[in-house]
């Protein structure tokens, strides 16, 4: 069963680090997705650009119209996620909970829809 | 009896334990409601003296998952297919429940389930009603006053989560079970005070709540014999419920405990109740349910009103409250300590709770303030707090209760 980990962090808290700061949060990051991959569960893991680099799209009658911008002004946004392989959903939340977001901000844990 | 009733009843008593095995091995709570259905239907045709066999519940059990695996055959191939046929197929006569045997019970995973964090709370209610009660939707919605396609559709939604998201049917594992058991007993507990609330409405509908949040109290508590909060909750459901045929009188009116018959408590449940509290202080650690139940206790062993050992409970509540910072705990350790040590000092503590913003429109806060000015003898300022009291309750009964308060101070006031 897989499942996506949806990492949402306020962006301007990430911002706000020093370089030195953020440079131990991605240091964070290498060791959890480790742990993952050790424990068989690690599919994927990706961390995503800003939002000031985001560009969203909609095709109306056929046209496209692209702006500036996430899809929804929040005050969390799609940080990155993971996608992991278990067997239910208690192991999902168990592996989502040592994401380094989860102290400061929110996973969203999804099963993925088998196609 | 007539035999559909017959069956009717053995369903009743028994399908709980059939869904729960069903659903541990197939992994979906409404395929597993729907075969032991289908086992229903095939009892009312097979048995029209009313007479199951020997072990009902085996039998049931036995039924749902042919029922099942015939299902399962006529479905297209695939790999989950071929997995929840063994997995059916492993439900081999030693797992099929023997008249009144403790084994480990697939109700517990089951109630584990229903009782998900990952499921709204209004969800996990109605849930463990319909799958571990056996309540039908209809009667869940009577109860909670939800139209009954509103309570289908929380239902279904709630399995499809269950199913889709894969929430195990397992007991959680011992670093989480504490905190689960936790969201487990607090649904069981909202269902009784659902059914406890004071009111002369759904009467029946509401009893049945109380009965059935016993019987799943006494379930877990049978299946996790270690888990204070389990036995605690037990202990206090049985200690509660040994008073409610005294609560309200004739009319539907509130009676205070001070009030109440005491002979016509329920003395076997306090008896039971004090037992299982005595189990879940050998335990150790009293929990928030363990040490409502120690309060309780105190009530249920004074003969009297005026027995009523208040030091005691005081010493309980103060417990609680280093636990449970909820006002409304503190309020009961304000009437508490005024019974032990007078209504002044009862006063002092309200007068502080007062000012607690999540207490301003609690009608009990107020309802309690007003009892301590009358009790001592400040009619005059009793008056207004009985009224704020009445305006902030819908409750009927508490209403009539407060209205004759209040006519009683203001004639003293003017007397």
């Amino acid at each position: 069963m897989e499942y996506v980990a949806l990492i949402y962090v306020d962006e301007k808290q990430f911002d706000a680090l020093s370089p030195a700061e953020r440079q131990a949060v991605f240091a964070e990051y290498g060791q959890v997705t480790a742990g993952f991959r050790t424990a068989g569960v690690y599919v994927d893991g990706r961390p995503l650009q800003g939002t000031d680099e985001a560009t969203s799209v909609r095709v109306r009658d056929g046209k496209s119209v692209i702006t500036d911008g996430p899809f929804a002004e929040t005050k969390e946004y799609l940080g990155g996620f993971y996608l992991f392989e278990c067997a239910n959903l208690d192991d999902a939340l168990r592996y989502a909970a040592k994401i380094p977001g989860a102290r400061y901000g929110t996973i969203e844990v999804r099963p993925v829809l088998p196609v | 009896m007539s035999a559909q009733a017959a069956i009717e009843r053995a369903f009743r008593r028994d399908a709980a334990r059939a869904i729960a095995t069903l659903a541990r091995a197939l992994g979906d709570l409404g395929a597993a409601e729907d075969a032991v259905q289908e086992a229903y239907l095939i009892a009312l045709e097979r048995f029209t003296d009313g007479a199951l066999p020997a072990n009902p519940a085996g039998w049931i059990v036995a039924t749902a998952r042919n029922r099942a695996i015939d299902r399962i055959r006529r479905e297209r191939v695939g790999q989950a297919k071929l997995e929840r046929l063994a997995a059916l197929e492993a439900i081999a006569p030693p797992d099929l429940p023997e008249e009144d045997a403790v084994i480990p019970d697939d109700r517990l995973r089951l109630i584990f389930t229903c009782c998900h964090p990952a499921l709204a709370l209004e969800a996990r209610v109605a849930l463990t009603l319909r799958a571990l009660a056996g309540l039908t939707t209809e009667a869940i919605a009577a109860a909670f006053l939800i139209p009954v396609t509103t309570m289908a559709q929380r239902l279904v939604r709630a399995k499809r989560k269950i199913r889709i998201a894969t929430i195990p049917f397992a007991v959680p594992r011992e670093t989480e079970l504490a905190d689960r058991l936790d969201g487990v007993l607090t649904v069981i507990y909202l269902i009784y005070n659902e059914g406890h609330a004071p009111r002369a409405d759904r009467a029946s509908l509401r009893e049945n709540l109380c009965a059935e949040a016993l019987r799943l109290a006494a379930l877990v508590a049978q299946q996790l014999p270690d888990e204070p909060e389990a036995l605690g909750l037990y202990a206090l459901l049985l200690l509660t419920d040994a008073r409610r045929a005294t609560r309200t009188d004739a009319a539907g009116d509130l009676v205070l405990l001070a009030d109440q018959d005491r002979a016509r408590w329920d003395h076997q449940a306090i008896a039971r109740g004090l037992g299982v509290l005595t189990r879940t202080l050998r335990t150790g650690a009293l929990g928030r349910f363990g040490l409502q139940a120690a309060i309780a206790a105190e009530h249920a062993r004074a003969a009297t009103a005026a027995a009523t050992d208040w030091a005691a409970i005081v010493h309980w509540y103060d417990a609680l409250h280093a636990i449970d910072d909820s006002p409304v705990v503190a309020l009961n350790r304000a009437v508490a300590v005024a019974m032990a040590r007078g209504p002044a000092d009862g006063l002092a503590l309200v007068e502080e709770l007062a000012g607690d913003e999540r207490l301003a429109q609690y009608h009990l806060l107020h309802a309690t303030w007003a009892d301590l000015l009358r009790r001592l003898d400040r009619h005059a300022e009793a008056a207004p707090a009985y009224r704020r009291a009445f305006a902030l309750t819908r409750n009927p009964a508490e209403r009539r209760f407060l209205e004759r308060r209040l006519a009683e101070t203001t004639a003293r006031d003017q007397g």
